[in-house]
């Protein structure tokens, strides 16, 4: 049986003391929600904190004020309830179908928002036990000095795959960072580094507090996700688009995001923008594609080969645009996906 | 005198009292012990199964609280306080719950490694959805590897208890 | 019947359903202490010098333990024996246990490990067999044929080449089979403890507690008497447990040198280390057919990757060639098989042992013959298949055969004849068919004593119990056991006792591999219950007067068929009997009919009989990404009969399971560095997650149908369900694939990268294909020439000694599994 290192344990009730235990014990201590992505880390050895600080009991983290002008999450709101949530669709599809295709339902039930956006970036030399490491004598990531995706590199690219954060920085979401002396609002956009290692700009002793969202009326999203199976699997490629049009379908704002693709969710800028002024057409779809396709630059470090993954962009980018016009696209959703959920 | 230490992680420091299968229980374990572990080795609790202790099998499923999780991934340190479900309290007054007997008859437990996880998942499914199609006993399934029977007789099993409960509480 | 045929619980169910099947890992004792082991980082060293004191003297350690501990070679194979528990200066992959550490905590254990110090001189890795063709230097073994070939075989049934000249056309192709492994949900565990009088017990999740038993006493030179081994019911095991494992000697000997009892439960990547899967097999099929589409010969040739380590691989390298002509009738057959050795974990049986890979390659071959020849392939199958009670060209002696029907059941089922090549694009439907032992006609060391035995205790009260070797691994063998002897006593499952996998206690079974348990263990306790009821009726007859033949077993009670009334309930009969003869005890055992394959390597393959299956399988695939799902499978399997359907049809649908797993996404890969950065040769993903076995979501429809027509050589005309009828599910997949797209796949795992590199090809003009393009030269020895039976052979080789003439049990290795 897989054992967790040895650490101490601490249960703050409120943020205020969440954020002074996380000030005095720095960066060996880290906060627990779910569970799901830091304990197996921790059972490989790859995160082995001194400190794990259980954010199940602070309330505050666990509300959702949901208002016609904004939302708010709480970090601590699980990946289960938000899928099973009536309040996030329409504008909000995307973000209830990232999160209903994470994982697995047990793990979903456990997951929170807040961890899947602070998810550790992926890696098929990194996400492995302490034994296989030392059999490749590790990786720069942990305790080594090499990069064995792009040898010679001196930066890690280790993959960002978490499915919320594509689809949130679609719907245009921002989250609330609390520490000891400050409290922010950074753009979900711009939290991410290019940077398996440094890969969030978090800072250790910041708890995310809340994922804050505008209005969406008028919006309309979805969450396209690649993986080999049904279930369990990461995402190895994942596209979000959400769009807001005029009555006539001209396209007056749109973003397209893609995860696992890159260290961190990229955002397809260009392809975006070409759809803006336009009907969502044939013409428009396949410009849209190739754009976002160009910036994929997937890595030979998860499942499937990479060149098949970047060619795959382009039919999920189009299959995502088909289906915010109104296209009938359930066939294909649930080939790739294996299911009728959302 | 000889001096003897106890090994840190051989120390029972943690203590938690839980309701386990409708039963309540103290127990005192290793503070880095998950609550797989301590339902296995610290309480003697053995229906529940381990198949990679990473979240990756789905074979150490519980109910907490009545939801299905991962027992390999909560921290029993965590569970103080809470309600737990477990195979071994599935059944009531001597008797197979119907999933149960349904497993049993229908040939859904084959070597049987992950039945007691499937059991409680399914539980799970039907006592909050108490007529849930193929589709969705898939879906909730989907945690759940099993290794010999391609699911289908699991699936089977599952619809012949949801008929066989309601058909007892409608009469 | 009241039991056989009929849809049952099976009797272990209600343990099952209420988590109180007592898997290995569920056992605690009193003071027991943990194991972990130290695993080499590098695939190929030798270990310089190692150091243990400072684990030793961590504190919560009891014992470590290195190779010098346990220094005695053992293997499955009386020809094999290259293993050792803990490697003593060889280290031949990544994982090769080197040191033990015994602790009262298991974390205390795997951290001491870190303690351990140990120096390696790195030598050369050898990572596929071409690689170990040409690198004879440094050998993984200091045995085997030469260099890293670890076995080659030759055979040759008649003269192919005049096959060939016979032909109206003759086909050519390469195929590539990946390897893949069990993934058993259970991780292997051990408990060892040294009982009260000094004897050592140990329960494991073992497929073969007899062959552990063996395995246990070699090393540990202690009389196989005072060895006691339980084979706990296993938690999945598809053949992965079949071999003794070092782990499992580790904690033997650690429980006897500290007095308490010593559990190891693997981690999952631990069991991918273990492995024993699938071996990845290249072959070249070369097969003449007639227009019609008759065989007029065929030859084949199969490279082999071992892995590291012996297992069970010179009786898998046979396999790879066994059963091509058991299936359809060829009437010249050659056949040559290599394996070398590599530096990875070692392969052996998994469902389907050897004849997995080949069937892939022989049945998409036939797809690709019936299309040059117009001819539909069920129909090409039809027409080839071979019929009940043929002897094959390696002679093989065949028992009931129908495979016709169950061709013609799926056809009908899927309602192929609307389907095949008539589908819109992407979609398609392929067929294929397969065969399979009902257990191998001979064990692993040579022997004349039965293969399965069974002890039947009667008790005063009724109460049956029944005592056998056979080990239960989820597949239903107590309850086949249970099943046949409740149907001769006229009793319920629910009344018999099972005593199963435990080497004290029930007469010898070989073990749960080669789908040999039912027909085996079963005819056994056939003979073991009919004799019971035998001398209950004798007494019975007499107490009541009434002529033997007349009496009945039923209902728990021995009555008069004709005047019904007149009866004694079963435990009065048994009473009887007991008074009549004292106490009632029976055995019954079961051999193997011979087999009238003499020739050397004839030894693999024979079996009393064989089943088959027939399937087809539909595919929807996306032209643009090369996406592929799979909405339907039907599928037709002769089971002779089924002794409790429900259990039969989940050996099939599970088979399924694991064979599209296998068809689309399962791959045990390896991944070698840069060899200037770092030596390492490491299996890619040793997860549950990155090793992708479908899940619920993956998993389609399956139709299954049972051919149920009574082989005589089975229990009630039963025979195997378990390996089956995952033969034909890889080869029906890319038969469909070319039936969707026009491409073929000649490689599995079949996934959308690999038809998009065939849609390429397509595109491009060239052969719409992906899949290998050559063969390496092999050295091969002189075939040993064996006439078929046609041609009026014997059964030995011409250019060899005949077997008898040499026959000597204290040399000769006879293989089988
Ligand atoms: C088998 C398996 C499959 C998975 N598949 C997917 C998948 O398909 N898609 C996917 O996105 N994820 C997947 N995951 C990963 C994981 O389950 C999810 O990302 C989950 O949402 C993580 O949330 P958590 O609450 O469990 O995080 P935790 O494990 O508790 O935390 C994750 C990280 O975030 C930090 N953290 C958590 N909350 C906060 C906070 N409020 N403030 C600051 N830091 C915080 C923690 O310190 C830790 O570093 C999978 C995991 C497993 C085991
Ligand atoms: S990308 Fe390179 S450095 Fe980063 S985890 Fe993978 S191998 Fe390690
Ligand atoms: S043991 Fe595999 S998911 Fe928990
Ligand atoms: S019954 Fe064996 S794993 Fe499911």
């Amino acid at each position: 049986m897989m054992r967790l290192p040895l650490f101490e344990f601490r249960m703050p009730r409120t943020i205020d003391e969440a954020v002074l235990i996380l000030d005095g014990e720095g960066p060996k201590a880290m906060p627990l929600a779910g569970g799901t992505d830091l304990l197996p880390n921790m059972k490989r050895r790859q995160q082995v904190p001194k400190t794990l600080m259980s954010l199940r009991y602070i309330e505050d983290l666990n509300r959702v004020r949901m208002e016609a002008s904004a939302s708010r999450l709480g970090a601590c709101v699980t990946l289960a309830d938000i899928a099973a949530d009536p309040r996030f669709r329409n504008g909000l599809t995307a973000l209830a179908q990232a999160a209903s295709l994470v994982a697995t339902p047990h793990i979903r039930n456990m997951a929170t928002l807040g961890g899947n956006l602070c998810l550790d970036t992926r890696c098929n030399y990194y996400d492995q036990n302490y034994e296989w490491r030392k059999a490749i004598d590790f990786c720069l990531k942990k305790d080594g000095d090499t990069c064995w995706v792009a040898p010679g590199s001196l930066k890690c690219m280790a993959v960002s795959s978490t499915d919320t954060a594509p689809a949130l920085i679609a719907l245009g979401a921002r989250v609330r960072l609390v520490s000891r002396l400050e409290e922010r609002e950074v753009l979900l956009g711009e939290l991410y580094n290019n940077d398996g290692l440094d890969y969030i700009k978090r800072k250790p002793n910041e708890i995310l507090a809340e994922v804050l969202l505008d209005s969406l009326h008028g919006w309309k999203s979805t969450y396209w996700k690649l993986r080999r199976r049904g279930s369990f699997d990461f995402p190895v490629l994942s596209v979000a688009a959400a769009a807001r049009f005029t009555e006539s379908g001209v396209v007056e704002d749109a973003r397209i995001v893609m995860g696992s693709a890159a260290s961190r969710p990229l955002v397809a800028l260009d392809a975006a923008k070409t759809l803006v002024g336009r009907p969502l057409n044939g013409e428009s779809i396949a410009e849209a594609a190739v754009l976002a396709a160009r910036i994929a630059k997937p890595l030979d470090n998860t499942d499937f080969d990479m060149s098949w993954r970047k060619r795959v962009t382009g039919e999920f980018v189009t299959c995502a645009l088909r289906e915010l016009r109104g296209d009938d696209v359930s066939g294909e959703r649930l080939s790739y996906m294996r299911t009728h959920s959302h | 005198m000889i001096l003897v230490t106890l090994p840190i992680e051989s120390q029972k420091t943690a203590h938690i009292r839980l309701t386990l299968n409708g039963e309540a229980t103290d127990v005192s374990f290793a503070p880095y012990k998950t609550l797989l572990e301590v339902l296995r080795e610290d309480l003697g609790h053995t229906g529940t199964k381990h198949g990679c202790e990473l979240g990756e099998c789905g074979a150490c499923a519980v109910l907490l609280e009545g939801k299905a999780v991962l027992s390999c991934l909560l921290l029993a340190v965590e569970c103080d306080g809470k309600s737990v479900l477990t195979v071994e309290g599935l059944g009531a007054d001597g008797k197979l719950h119907p999933l149960q007997d349904a497993f049993a008859d229908l040939g859904a437990a084959q070597c049987g490694y992950c039945t007691p996880a499937i059991l409680v998942t399914a539980k799970a499914l039907l006592d909050s959805n108490p007529n849930p199609s193929r589709e969705q006993i898939r879906e909730a399934l989907s945690g759940n590897l099993c290794r010999c029977t391609g699911y289908q007789q699991i699936f089977e099993a599952v619809e012949a208890a949801m008929i066989k409960i309601a058909g007892k509480t409608s009469c | 019947m009241r039991v056989i045929g009929v849809p049952r619980r099976r009797v272990d169910a209600r343990a099952k359903v209420t988590g109180q099947t007592r898997f290995a890992d569920d056992i605690f004792l009193p003071r027991m202490a943990y194991c972990k082991l130290l695993r080499s980082p590098h695939p190929h060293a030798r270990i310089r010098k190692m150091d243990t004191s400072r684990a030793a003297a961590h504190n919560g350690v009891y014992l470590v333990l290195s190779g010098k501990d346990l220094p005695i070679e053992y293997g499955i194979l009386p020809v094999s024996q290259d293993e050792q528990a803990l490697c003593v200066d060889h280290v031949r992959h990544v994982g090769d246990p080197v040191a033990a550490v015994v602790a009262r905590e298991e974390l205390t254990a795997f951290e001491a490990l870190d303690l351990i110090d140990v120096e390696y001189e790195l030598l050369t890795t050898i990572a596929d067999p071409e690689e170990a063709l040409a690198t004879p230097a440094p050998r993984i073994h200091e045995y085997g044929e030469e260099g890293n070939i670890h076995k080659r075989v030759s055979l040759e049934f008649g003269d192919v080449e005049q096959g060939f000249a016979e032909a109206d056309e003759v086909f050519e192709d390469t195929f590539f089979y990946q390897g893949n492994t069990h993934l058993p949900i259970e991780q292997h565990a051990s408990m060892a403890i040294k009982d009260p009088e000094g004897k050592l017990t140990i329960w494991s999740s073992t497929q073969t507690p007899h062959y552990l038993h063996r395995a246990l006493a070699k090393v540990l030179q202690m009389p196989p008497g005072h060895i006691r081994v339980i084979a706990t019911p296993n938690g999945g095991g598809f053949g992965g447990k079949s071999d003794p494992f070092n782990h499992e000697i580790v904690v033997a000997k650690a429980a006897l040198l500290l007095d308490r009892p010593v559990k190891i439960c693997l981690t999952r990547e631990e069991v991918f280390y273990c492995h024993r899967g699938r071996h990845p097999v290249l072959m070249k099929f070369k097969t003449g057919v007639k227009k019609d589409g008759t065989i007029t010969g065929m030859h084949l040739q199969t490279l082999i990757d071992g892995g590291a380590y012996g297992s069970y691989g010179v009786a898998s390298t046979f396999y790879t060639g066994a059963l091509q002509t058991v299936t359809y009738h060829v009437p010249r057959y050659k056949f040559q098989g290599c394996r070398t050795f590599t530096n990875k974990p070692p392969c052996g049986p998994k469902r389907g042992h050897g004849t997995v890979q080949p069937r892939f390659g022989q049945e998409v071959q036939l797809d690709k013959i019936a299309e040059k020849l117009s001819i539909d392939p069920a129909d090409l199958r039809l027409r080839i298949a071979e019929s009940s009670n043929a002897v094959t060209a390696n002679f093989f002696r065949l028992s009931v055969v129908n495979l016709s029907e169950c061709i013609r059941r799926v056809v009908k089922n899927s309602d192929w004849k609307e389907k095949f090549r008539k589908m819109p694009d992407g979609r398609g439907v392929g067929l294929a068919c397969s065969a399979y032992l009902t257990g191998a006609g001979l064990p692993i060391y040579w022997n004349k004593m039965p293969h399965s035995g069974v002890h039947i205790k009667f008790d005063r009260g009724g109460g049956v119990a029944v005592f056998c070797g056979a080990t239960e691994i989820g597949q239903g063998s107590d309850d086949v056991l249970a099943g046949i002897v409740a149907e001769v006593l006229g009793l319920e499952t629910f009344d018999i006792r099972l005593y199963t996998g435990d080497t004290d206690l029930g007469p010898v079974d070989l073990g749960s591999y080669s789908s040999r348990v039912t027909i085996m263990a079963g005819n056994a306790a056939l003979q073991a219950a009919e004799r019971g009821r035998e001398m209950i009726a004798e007494a019975a007859a007499e107490k009541l007067g009434v002529p033997k033949e007349r009496l009945r077993f039923a209902d728990k009670r021995v009555f008069d068929s004709a005047a019904p009334e007149k009866c004694l309930t079963f435990a009065q009969a048994v009473c009887n009997a007991e008074a009549r003869f004292g106490t009632i005890g029976t055995m019954g055992s079961y051999t193997p009919p011979k087999s009238p394959a003499l020739y050397k390597g004839g030894g693999v393959g024979p079996s009393p009989t064989y089943s088959y299956t027939a399937a087809v399988v539909e595919v929807a695939v996306n032209p643009a990404t090369g996406w592929i799902t799979v909405p339907k499978i039907w599928i037709a399997h002769d089971i002779g009969r089924a002794l409790n359907p429900t259990l039969v049809r989940g050996q099939v649908e599970g088979s399924v399971y694991m064979g599209l797993g296998e068809a689309l996404m399962e791959e045990q890969e390896f991944r070698r560095l840069p060899k200037k950065l770092s030596h390492a040769l490491v299996h890619k993903f040793p997860s549950m997650l990155e090793y992708k076995s479908p899940t619920s979501l993956d998993m389609p429809e399956v139709i299954t149908e049972l051919i149920e027509e009574p082989d005589p050589r089975g229990p009630f005309g039963a025979k195997e369900v378990g390996q089956g009828p995952l033969l034909p599910i890889m080869p029906a997949v890319a038969n469909a694939v070319y039936d969707a797209l026009g491409v073929r796949i000649d490689e599995v795992p079949i996934t959308p990268e690999k038809i998009m590199k065939a849609l390429a090809e397509k595109k491009a003009g060239r052969t719409p294909r992906f899949g290998p393009n050559h063969f390496p030269k092999v050295n091969w020895p002189e075939a040993l020439r064996v006439p078929p039976p046609w041609e009026g052979g014997d059964g030995n080789a011409v250019n060899d000694v005949p077997r008898a003439a040499k026959h000597n049990p204290e040399k000769e290795k006879v293989l089988s599994p």
